[in-house]
C-alpha cells in the first residue's frame, strides 16, 4: 500500500475501526449471534408468513413514502430558512429539530391527539371521510414527523454554500427562473437531497414509540414489522425476535447501498456536466 | 490536586449512599397499574418491619409492561421479589433458574395475593345497551382490548371471553372459536398496553365498550367521574390472578431471602388485604372484602386453573406463533 502524505493513517484508521467496531458492530454481530438460534423451519415460517410480509411492506413503503415527503417539504423549509431573512426565522430555524428532541411517544400521543376522529384536526377531517389516526396513513404522518429534520439539515449548508454567480450566469445566459431551478440548483442539491432522504428512511423504518400509539396495531393492516419484534419477545422468543430483526436490517442495509451508490452516480453525473 | 479533591467528593457521596442503604434495600419489580398499591403497601410494610424488627427498610419500586419487566430482570435487573400481572412471566424467569419451579405453592392461593377480573367499560348510559358478552359481538358494536401478544391484561380478556363461550350450553373449543373471532371482527385498534386501550377509549373517543381490568375501570371511573363513563359487569368472567414471588437467585445474592418472603407474606395480612382493596384489587381475606362490598358486585368466575390447565398451556395453545389468536385475531 502506498504510503499517505498525511501523518496518523494507522492511528485514525485504527480508532475508527475500533469505534465502529464497539458502537455498531459489536451489537449487530450479538443480534446475528441470537439469530442463528432460530431453525430453519421456524425461519422459513417467519419469512413466507402474510403477517410477515404485510408489517415489512408497511414499515419499508411508509417510509419510503413519508421520506419522499419529506425532501420535498425540506427543500421548500430549508430553500426558505436560507434564501430570507424575516424575524423570527432563527425561532424557526431551531423549531426544525425539535422532532429529535421530542421523545418519541410523546409525539405519538400528541400526533393521536391531533388525527384521532374526535382530535383537533381529525374532527374536521372525520366528515370528510378521512381517518388518519388508526389507520395507515397515521402510520404514513407519524414516520415523516420523525424524519423531517434530516433532509433539511443536510440541505442548508449546501444551500448556504450554492454560488450566487452560477445563477446569475445562468440567467445572464438567458435560462427562465425555472430553467435555471432545474438544470443548475436541482442538480447541485441531489446529492444532499439523496443523503437526507436516506436518512430520514432509515429513521422512518426502525421507528417505534410514536407509530405504534398511532397505527391502531391491526395485524395485515396496520401492524409496523417492529411491532413484530416486540411480540415475539413479549413470548419470549428472543431466536424469532433476533431472525426478524437481522430481516429488516438487511433490507436496510441494501436500500442504504442502493441509495450511496445512486449518490455517487448522481456527483459523477454532475462532474461530468460541470 | 483537582483530580485528588474531585475522587474523594465521589468517594464520600458513594459512601454516603451506602450508609443510606445501611438497613435493608428491596426491589420490586412490578407492573404498571400496582404503582398506587405498591407505594402505600412499601410504606405499611417499612412501618411494621421497623416496630418488630427495629430496621429501617427501603424498598425500591420498577413499573413497566409485565412481560417486558420479566425480561428485565432475566437479563439482569437484580429483582428481589416480581409482583407481575401472569404466571407465565414468573415461569418464564424459573425455566431460567432464577427460581424454583414450584414458586407458585410457596404462597397461600397460587401466590395471588389479591385477584382482579376484567368488566366493561362503556360510555355514560351505555346507548349501545352492552349488558353481557354477547353484545360485544353484534354488529356495529367497537370493542377496544389490547393485544394479546403484548398485554398481560388483555391475555386475560382473550381468555374471560372464550371462557364465558365455552361454559354455554353446548360450548365447546369450537364455539368458543366461533365467539372470539366474532368478537376480534368488531375490535378497531389494538394497543399495545392496557393503559394505551384506556387511552384510546377514554380521551380519543373510540370505540363503545373497553375490556379492561376491574382495577383499571375502577380507576378510570373515579378520576373521571361517573358522568363518562359506566361499569358493566358480564355474567361470567375470569378470576385474574397476578402473582407474587421471590427471585430466589437474586435473595440469595443480596442476602434478603427473610425480608423479601416477610414482605410478600405482609400482603396476605389483614393491613395488606385492606391496601389491596382500597386500590380495586379483590382481598382473599373474606374481612377485607366485607368491608369493601360496595366497590366489588357479586360476579361468577372461572380460574385459569379451573378451565384452561396452566399458564405454559394456554400460552402454547392460544398466545404463541400461529395459535388460536393469530387465528382468529384482527385482520386473520
Amino acid at each position: 500500500m502506498r504510503k499517505g502524505i498525511l501523518p496518523g493513517f494507522g492511528l485514525g484508521l485504527g480508532y475508527v475501526c475500533a469505534y465502529l467496531g464497539l458502537m455498531v458492530l459489536l451489537p449487530l454481530a450479538a443480534l446475528v449471534w441470537k439469530a442463528y438460534g432460530i431453525g430453519a423451519s421456524e425461519l422459513l415460517q417467519l419469512l413466507s408468513s402474510p403477517r410477515t410480509f404485510a408489517a415489512l411492506r408497511l414499515s419499508f413503503a411508509g417510509a419510503f413514502a413519508s421520506a419522499l415527503v419529506n425532501v420535498v417539504a425540506g427543500l421548500l423549509v430549508g430553500w426558505v430558512l436560507v434564501r430570507y431573512r424575516f424575524p423570527g426565522r432563527r425561532v424557526l430555524d431551531a423549531a426544525v429539530d425539535l422532532p429529535f428532541a421530542l421523545p418519541t411517544a410523546v409525539a405519538g400521543i400528541a400526533l393521536t391527539a391531533l388525527y384521532a376522529p374526535n382530535g383537533w384536526i381529525g374532527q374536521y377531517l372525520k366528515p370528510l371521510g378521512i381517518q388518519i389516526a388508526y389507520t395507515p396513513l397515521g402510520v404514513l404522518v407519524a414516520m415523516t414527523f420523525v424524519g423531517f429534520p434530516f433532509v433539511v439539515r443536510t440541505l442548508q449548508p449546501v444551500l448556504e454554500s450554492l454560488d450566487h454567480g452560477v445563477e446569475e450566469a445562468a440567467h445572464t445566459l438567458g435560462a427562465t427562473r425555472a430553467q435555471a431551478f432545474r438544470r443548475v440548483i436541482l442538480p447541485t442539491l441531489t446529492p444532499a437531497l439523496l443523503t437526507g432522504f436516506a436518512l430520514a428512511l432509515a429513521r422512518a423504518v426502525g421507528e417505534y414509540g410514536s407509530v405504534i400509539f398511532i397505527a391502531g396495531n391491526i395485524p395485515m393492516r396496520s401492524e409496523i414489522a417492529p411491532l413484530l419484534i416486540v411480540e415475539k419477545l413479549e413470548q419470549f422468543n428472543y431466536a424469532g425476535a433476533s431472525a426478524m430483526a437481522v430481516v429488516m436490517l438487511g433490507f436496510s442495509l441494501l436500500l442504504l447501498l442502493l441509495l450511496s451508490l445512486l449518490q455517487r452516480r448522481s456527483a459523477r453525473w454532475q462532474e461530468a456536466a460541470a | 490536586m483537582k483530580g485528588v479533591a474531585l475522587l474523594l467528593s465521589v468517594c464520600m457521596i458513594a459512601l454516603s449512599q451506602f450508609a443510606q442503604g445501611a438497613g435493608v434495600t428491596l426491589l420490586n419489580v412490578s407492573y404498571d397499574p400496582t404503582r398506587e398499591l405498591y407505594k402505600d403497601i412499601n410504606r405499611a410494610f417499612a412501618a411494621d418491619w421497623k416496630a418488630k424488627h427495629g430496621g429501617d427498610i427501603t424498598i425500591q419500586m420498577s413499573h413497566g409492561g409485565s412481560g417486558k419487566q420479566a425480561r428485565s430482570v432475566l437479563d439482569g435487573l437484580p429483582a428481589d421479589v416480581v409482583t407481575l400481572a401472569l404466571a407465565y412471566d414468573i415461569d418464564a424467569l424459573a425455566d431460567r433458574g432464577l427460581l424454583a419451579k414450584n414458586w407458585q405453592s410457596r404462597l397461600p392461593d397460587n401466590s395471588a395475593p389479591y385477584t382482579s377480573t376484567i368488566v366493561f367499560l362503556v360510555r355514560k348510559g351505555n346507548p349501545k345497551h352492552i349488558k353481557d358478552w354477547p353484545d360485544l359481538i353484534r354488529p356495529g358494536v367497537q370493542v377496544i382490548t389490547p393485544n394479546p401478544k403484548t398485554s398481560g391484561g388483555a391475555r386475560w380478556a382473550f381468555l374471560a371471553a372464550w371462557g364465558f363461550a365455552l361454559k354455554q350450553p353446548n360450548g365447546s373449543d369450537a364455539t368458543a372459536k366461533e365467539f372470539v373471532r366474532k368478537l376480534f371482527k368488531n375490535v378497531p385498534v389494538l394497543d399495545t398496553g392496557a393503559r394505551e386501550a384506556t387511552n384510546t377509549f377514554v380521551q380519543r373517543g373510540i370505540g363503545d365498550v373497553l375490556l379492561s381490568w376491574e382495577n383499571e375501570a375502577l380507576l378510570a371511573q373515579r378520576t373521571l367521574g361517573k358522568d363518562a363513563v359506566e361499569i358493566v359487569i358480564p355474567s361470567k368472567s375470569i378470576l385474574a390472578e397476578p402473582p407474587v414471588a421471590v427471585v430466589d437467585k437474586n435473595a440469595a445474592a443480596h442476602h434478603t431471602q427473610a425480608t423479601a418472603t416477610a414482605y410478600l407474606q405482609f400482603l396476605y395480612t389483614e393491613q395488606g388485604q385492606e391496601l389491596a382493596a382500597k386500590h380495586y384489587y379483590r382481598p382473599r381475606s373474606a374481612r377485607a372484602m366485607q368491608k369493601y362490598a360496595a366497590q366489588f358486585p357479586k360476579i361468577s368466575t372461572f380460574s385459569v386453573g379451573d378451565t384452561f390447565g396452566d399458564w405454559r398451556q394456554v400460552q402454547n395453545k392460544f398466545f404463541s406463533d400461529g395459535g388460536i389468536f393469530d387465528q382468529v385475531g384482527p385482520g386473520a
